[in-house]
């Protein structure tokens, strides 16, 4: 009998036409490859969607949230046209306006604040990913009160990475996957970067490389870890320490890296009465001065021949002043951080704390090798070859969003670099334009004249206590209190304190909230339910406290209902923007990238893209930066403004195809009409190669200064040495020892001395007022959702469409809990009521639930009894953005004192078997808001082509 | 015809890295966006923005997790689609002939035109692997992507599975499991690659790469042997590791 | 296994249907005429009926002709032929009974064969299933045929056979469950061999790949009413077995008979539901229920 089978077209047509540009189904920016084919009436529609495997990114790979685009694109949850306000603040209803009318409402609500007092408007932009472009706005509308959503997310991680070293982890640097034989990654990581890693764990796994996991969770990435370390919440900084201790004990250290490249041989001042007392050496130039090992001298570290001797002390005037090093000895030898003092508090073994410090050092000395590349270094000295020690980290939130979360992230940075294995073959490499060191980004500005530009930019990076952001009399010139005593290095600024802090009129009252992309009465909001009664609550004239709020999303977010001015932006399919070397750029540790999106297809909706309404908003204000000297509009739109802009002479804001002398070229060069096009023509990004030899060592690496400053990442070389010792902390230290002119208040006095240690330290995290609260609870974002845009999405929200709370074995039989069982969690802030699942593979002492699955009823066009909104719930009720009163009359941010950052993660609570609600629902259960967006469909069956 | 060939030309299939993958479900989106815009008819959603949303999906990605006697409790993702079994019961069942495996390349496929839907073949599979398309009335299974493999309007390099394609942690191998030559037979043979079910007697052409053994810094007493000599102590106080550094830097 | 009212009425109602036909294939009652035309009306109604419903549960029935392409080795289609041979030999055979007054034995005896061998192919499509445990047995091909025969027997008005047929069901029917219960477990299939983790330690499903259903779960994993199947299980041994024997026993009467037969079928009905519901699929392994 023969066998038959039907002939198939083994070859049809995948598309028309391919067009390629940037995903933003999270901040990854990863290339994709839009299939465009016509539907039968001839349009030309999105029929699909896959990696752009020419981009640095993703080289072709894409994940679910990216493949899922084409259902964030036609999703029914979008937004049709501009709307105003018609009922309660809250409730969702409006009125559809034309762009004109909206415009209108909004300049009559901006000019006399920007006539009268430009800090009246708060801008504060969530996951915006053109910061460089709407900070830029706010600069020229003169107020102080800008920032984005790092201060919530993970500024701790990038905030000491700058101090440190000059970069962190994912858009300032990566481990070098190609070389890397230890891989160790700390906390919830699955969120930032997220391709590239999965890329880069691919990469390890292929050869057999070890992958260590830190993190109290065994999913995702800690799932596929080799080992799996299931730490205490909120102790990785101890651990780190202790790894630390061991390594130092038995001297395991890169004393030549150290000594070459760090500030570990500099002098300290010891004199005791010094207002300089523990502020490095340093000469006339302000460079800082070491002992060179070969004369025995005092001088400055960046001198040719010179070898910073780490072990030498310098003494004058009787006073003995000694290295870094010296230093870093005395306090991480102490016995506090023996592994047999630490492993109770951090839930691991003393035994495994001293085998995992082991087999760093064994990677990172045994296994260490030579890459054949000549390199020469700042001090002129000439390598042969660049020496590789094939241990890398990295960590993103999970050990960032902790009240000592800044300290912690510094620590595990210190470990890197005691190991030397930073920016050295098979370590953690720096993106362009990182390395950057604190001392290259600008400091914060926060000076108000009425009708006037700020006197510079928002955020950037203090160096003491001169550069806070304090008004003249001392109180802070931020509406979120950014760059003040509490949190004197908050370089994010803080969105999360923005609405409690207006809507107490603390440190004063604002008239106009201006938010894009931030979903802030709902997941992105510590205290949810409390942000909503502040969003409407009135005062006694019966006008809101906060007077009017302007809000621009694409999509019917829960924020939606709480705005008076509705500016609907596009899908990220039907904008332009730039992924630009200016903000959060998408280098590769070999290269220079950039990239841009464009309207593969224009919208079909009354919408425009949100930086193009600030175009003409900017005009109609009158804002210097989007006028042109007779007062006409400046940029027609975005796309005007990418191509035309220019921030310095020869830098704009996409490096690729500037107008040279000789024609076209990447890096510095003028403007060039038709650079989207050459974008577009190739494929949507812009690439340029570091040469080998100028690969590694950057930070002291000639080739690679001499070659960023021809791209125009810096304007001159800059190679420093990596602030094991961050004297800027020192610095407050000193004001708070009562050195100086600015002087912070008494009652933070004690916690600037305790907690800015210039050297990393630990700290358990305050947990007065938590007594009987002891369980920690934690959020992680699943791989497959990015915040709260998933669920609108048909494909994704039925991979992710409710959320259990996760409970380790132990508390499951403590409580006597079955899987599907309902608990109640309280933390002294609130309590919700949860169906509960058990999980062996976490620590016992930590439950845990998927972040931003819960929806509120109404929102996103889904139906009100979608299981988002019935059974998925937020453990954002549980947390407040203050800690629980001490009784000293004072309410302390629930953040870390240095940088403000929310530690979401320091959350403890108390779990309690209950009876299922009676309406099976999770609590609490909010009522619907109106839905602004048409109903959803019953059934899709999306094929565009027949 | 139902019956099954009596040999193949090739055994196309997968193999799958439970080691490696990290449950993201790249693979499970790509997959349904392929799938609903080619091969048949598209893979609908019901009640896509409703109170129960099921559509259909080729490949979905399972986790388990595992306790061993001793030691943590380790997690597994685990993708699962269909394995293009040799000996396939979701052809044999068939009564039209619309489930067939090809001669070529073994590929296991449904002539959507011939299917009358009466679903024996999904409860044929011990694997779950097909599912019936509620508004096609139709089932539905991993095409392997025959209508990209072959396709000459793709570029070379493109021609493979889209769940392979796109998978971030490259967990997921395309290739001719019946040529052991081919990298992923290499694949199978170096880490020990298993069959799902053997004794369903369905001899899958899809291969499972197993989880390497976990842990073993903390289990594995002959590895904290090697590495106790790492951490000897070179001093315990500060001063006595000052002279110590200071005895090193002067050999450097 | 989902248990769908379309393949539950087919499989009893025809089941009954061809029972009825192979009895009155074999002359048993050897009635003509009218009489003739009342019996065959009752079998085909019953036989075609079932069929029918049994094309509510496809998704394409107007392809249903497709389905006599595969006989060679699908039960499917081996089903489809018996059934359209059993209906055609029995028409042709009927006609001679209605119309002719004649019994054209053979037709009749390959008729009454045609008859059994569709049951026995209906059976098949379960019984050849690897995947549930429960059903890979010959004692569900025995179980199908033992019940169609006894119906038939009843509906025959065969007293005695139906008696000693029906306990025969009964038995059978009992061993049916008892072996089922037991037969997943001795698979050998389990969440270890499912996915292969089983060397390193105890495998217990986590995450579903989807949070919400699936044709999958809807289709093959029925946990509701399982609760229930030892009462169901009486009940139907009951009604099917224990009940129209008991009429039968009784002195003859028109009533008793029907009551007989009305008890027989809600049994059956029972059955085939617990049949369907008890039934566990492997797949469900993957999703950590059985």
């Amino acid at each position: 009998m023969t066998h038959k089978q039907p002939k198939l077209d083994l070859s049809p047509k995948v598309s028309d036409e391919i067009r390629k540009t940037t995903c933003y189904m999270c901040a990854c920016r990863c290339g994709i490859n839009v299939h465009m084919k016509k539907d039968p009436l001839g349009d030309l529609k999105v029929a699909y969607i896959e990696g752009n495997r020419d981009h640095p990114v993703n080289q072709g790979v894409l994940c679910a949230k990216g493949s899922a685009g084409i259902m964030q694109h036609n999703a029914p949850s979008r937004l049709s046209s501009p709307m105003k306000r018609v009922g309660k603040r809250g409730e969702g209803k409006f009125e559809h306006i034309s762009w004109d009318e909206a415009y209108d409402i909004a300049e009559s609500w901006l000019r006399p604040i920007r006539e009268s007092n430009p800090e009246k408007l708060a801008f504060f932009t969530g996951r915006d990913q053109s910061q460089s472009f709407t900070s830029m706005f706010a600069q020229s509308f003169g107020t102080p009160n800008y920032a984005a959503h790092g201060g919530f997310c993970s500024v701790n991680m990038a905030a000491a990475g700058i101090y440190t070293m000059g970069g962190a982890f994912w858009e300032f640097g990566q481990p070098d996957w190609d070389h890397t034989k230890l891989f160790m990654l700390f906390g919830v990581a699955e969120d930032h970067d997220s391709n590239p890693i999965k890329m880069g764990i691919g990469k390890i796994k292929a050869r057999g490389a070890r992958v260590i996991g830190v993190n109290p969770i065994r999913t995702g990435y800690n799932a596929v870890a080799d080992d799996w370390v299931g730490i205490t919440p909120g102790t990785d900084g101890l651990f780190i320490l202790s790894m630390i201790h061991c390594l130092m004990k038995a001297g395991k250290m890169d004393l030549n890296y150290l000594a070459q490249y760090t500030d570990a041989a500099v002098l300290i001042n010891g004199d005791e009465k010094s207002p300089e007392y523990g502020l490095k050496l340093r000469d006339e130039n302000g460079k800082e001065l070491v002992i060179d090992r070969t004369t025995g001298k005092l001088t400055p570290y960046d001198q040719k021949g010179v070898k910073p001797d780490l072990a030498a002390t310098h003494r004058e005037a009787g006073i003995t002043h000694r290295p870094v090093f010296h230093q870093m000895a005395e306090m991480y030898l102490d016995e506090q951080y023996a592994p047999e003092a630490v492993a109770e508090r951090c839930g691991i073994s003393a035994k495994r704390i001293r085998t995992l410090a082991a087999e760093l050092a064994r990677v990172a000395f045994e296994e260490s090798f030579e890459l054949a590349h000549e390199w020469t270094d700042f001090r002129g000295e000439h390598h042969t070859t660049m020496t590789g020690r094939p241990v890398s980290f990295h960590a993103m939130r999970g050990i960032s969003a902790h009240a000592n979360g800044f300290q912690t992230c510094r620590a595990l940075h210190t470990l890197q670099i005691i190991l030397g294995t930073v920016e050295v073959p098979g370590g953690f490499r720096f993106k362009p334009p990182y390395p950057k060191p604190a001392t290259a980004h600008p400091k914060p500005h926060c000076k108000v004249t009425p009708n006037a530009p700020l006197d510079g930019p928002h955020l950037g990076f203090v160096h003491g206590p001169d550069d806070l952001a304090l008004k003249d009399d001392g109180t802070p010139a931020r509406i979120d209190k950014a760059f003040t005593w509490e949190n004197p290095m908050s370089a994010h600024g803080l969105m999360h304190m923005v609405i409690s802090n207006a809507y107490a009129g603390d440190p004063y009252k604002i008239d106009t909230l201006f938010m894009y992309m931030a979903n802030m009465s709902w997941n992105s909001s510590m205290n949810t339910t409390g942000v909503q009664d502040m969003l409407t609550d009135t005062d006694e004239s019966g006008e809101y406290v906060i007077p009017r709020i302007i809000y621009s999303d694409a999509y019917s977010s829960e924020m939606v209902a709480y705005a008076d001015l509705i500016l609907p932006d596009t899908t990220y399919l039907e904008r332009h923007d730039c992924i630009s070397l200016l903000d959060r750029p998408i280098c590769e540790a070999d290269a220079v990238a950039d990239a841009i999106r464009w309207p593969v297809v224009e919208p079909d909706r009354n919408v425009k893209g949100f930086q193009s309404a600030l175009c003409d908003l900017g005009a109609r204000l009158g804002l210097p930066a989007f006028t042109n000297d007779d007062g006409s509009q400046k940029y027609a739109d975005y796309a005007d403004y990418i191509v035309n802009h220019e921030r310095r002479p020869g830098v704009g804001p996409l490096a690729g195809w500037r107008m040279g002398e000789n024609g076209l070229q990447g890096g510095r060069g003028g403007v060039n009409a038709s650079q989207l096009d050459n974008y577009i023509a190739n494929g949507g990004f812009y690439v340029e190669h570091i040469p080998d030899g100028a690969n590694y060592y950057k930070p002291w690496n000639a080739d690679y200064q001499d070659w960023a400053v021809k791209m125009g990442l810096y304007d001159s070389p800059q190679p420093y040495l990596f602030s094991l010792y961050a004297e800027p902390m020192r610095k407050f230290q000193l004001a708070a020892e009562g050195h100086g002119d600015r002087q912070p208040p008494d009652h933070l006095r004690q916690r600037i001395k305790e907690k800015m240690s210039p050297l990393p330290i630990w700290y358990e995290t305050d947990q007065q007022g938590n007594e009987g609260f002891t369980i920690t609870a934690l959020t992680q974002r699943p791989m497959a959702m990015y915040h709260s845009w998933g669920s609108q999405n048909a494909w994704l929200r039925q991979l992710h469409g409710r959320n259990p709370m996760y409970m380790p074995t132990n508390l499951m039989r403590e409580h006597d809990l079955k899987d599907g069982d309902w608990a109640e969690v309280t933390s002294p802030h609130g309590t919700i009521t949860v169906p509960v699942m058990e999980m062996a593979a976490l620590n016992p002492n930590t439950i845990w639930t998927w972040n931003a699955i819960g929806k509120r009823k109404g929102a996103w066009a889904l139906d009100k009894d979608a299981p988002e909104a019935t059974k998925g719930f937020l453990l954002n009720h549980l947390i407040h953005e203050l800690l629980p009163p001490k009784g000293d009359g004072l309410r302390w941010a629930n953040s870390d004192p240095i940088t403000g950052q929310a530690a979401w993660f320091d959350l403890k609570v108390a779990i309690k078997k209950t009876a299922q609600p009676a309406d099976a629902q999770s609590q609490p259960n909010m009522p619907p808001i109106n839905s602004p967006v048409a109903s959803a469909p019953d059934e899709l069956k999306w094929k565009v082509g027949k | 015809m139902t019956q099954l060939p009596t040999r193949t030309e090739k055994k196309l299939g997968l193999v799958i890295d439970l080691d490696t993958c990290v449950g993201c479900h790249a693979c499970v989106i790509s997959c349904k966006g392929w799938n609903t815009e080619n091969y048949g008819a598209p893979l609908s959603d019901q009640d896509p923005y409703g109170a129960d949303p099921s559509g259909t999906f080729l490949n979905r990605v399972h986790s388990y997790e595992v306790q061993p006697e001793q030691g943590d409790a380790q997690l597994i993702h685990f993708p699962k689609s269909c394995l293009h079994c040799e000996d396939a019961p979701c052809v044999t069942v068939c009564p039209t002939g619309a489930s067939y495996k090809r001669v070529e390349d073994g590929i296991v496929l449904v002539n959507e035109s011939d299917c009358i839907g009466c679903g024996l073949c999904a409860w044929a599979c011990p694997y779950g692997a097909r599912e019936m398309d509620q508004a096609e009335g139709a089932m539905k299974k991993c095409t392997l992507c025959v209508d990209r493999i072959y396709n000459e309007n793709l570029p070379e390099v493109d021609r493979e599975p889209a769940c392979v394609r796109t998978c971030p942690s490259n967990a997921r191998h395309f290739g001719d499991l019946g040529d052991p030559n081919s990298d992923v037979s290499k694949l199978v043979a170096e880490r020990g690659g298993m069959d799902l079910m053997p004794e369903q007697g369905t001899k899958p052409v899809n291969q499972y790469l197993p989880p390497r053994l976990k842990d073993r810094l903390a289990q594995d007493a002959e590895q904290i042997d090697i590495l106790a000599p790492f951490l000897e102590p070179v001093a315990t106080e500060a001063k006595g590791f000052l002279n110590w550094l200071d005895k090193t830097l002067e050999k450097l | 296994m989902h248990p769908a009212p379309s393949v539950i009425f087919f499989s009893t109602f025809s089941g009954l249907g061809f029972g009825l036909m192979i009895f009155l294939g074999l002359g048993m009652p050897a009635t003509t005429g009218f009489n003739a035309f009342i019996f065959f009306t009752i079998a085909y109604l019953l036989a075609v009926g079932g069929l029918i419903s049994s094309t509510f549960h496809l998704g394409h029935p107007e392809r249903a002709l497709k389905a006599f392409t595969q006989w060679r080795s699908s039960w499917l289609s081996r089903e489809a032929w018996c059934a359209v041979a059993a209906l055609i030999l029995m028409a042709v055979y009927g006609a001679g009974l209605v119309f002719f007054d004649q019994r054209w034995i053979i037709i009749g005896l390959l008729g009454a064969l045609a008859s059994l061998a569709t049951v026995f192919t209906t059976s098949m499509i379960y019984g050849q299933l690897k995947t549930i445990p429960r059903w890979n047995s010959p004692l569900t091909p025995a179980n199908f045929i033992s019940l169609c025969i006894a119906g038939g027997a009843l509906m025959a008005g065969q007293t005695t056979a139906a008696i000693i047929l029906l306990a025969i069901a009964g038995v059978i029917q009992v061993a049916t469950w008892l072996r089922g219960d037991t037969a997943f477990a001795q698979s050998t299939t389990d969440m270890a061999t499912a996915t292969g983790l089983g060397s390193i330690g105890t495998v217990r499903a986590f995450e579903p790949p989807h949070t919400g259903t699936n044709y999958l779960l809807r289709e093959f994993v029925h946990e509701i009413g399982r609760k229930h199947a030892q009462k169901l299980r009486i009940i139907a041994i009951s009604l099917m077995a224990i009940l129209p024997i008991v009429f039968l026993l009784l002195p003859f009467n028109h009533f008793m008979a029907l009551f007989a037969v009305v008890a027989h079928i809600g049994g059956v009905l029972t059955a085939r539901w617990l049949f369907f519901a008890e039934a566990e699929h492997v797949v469900g392994l993957y999703y950590g229920k059985r």
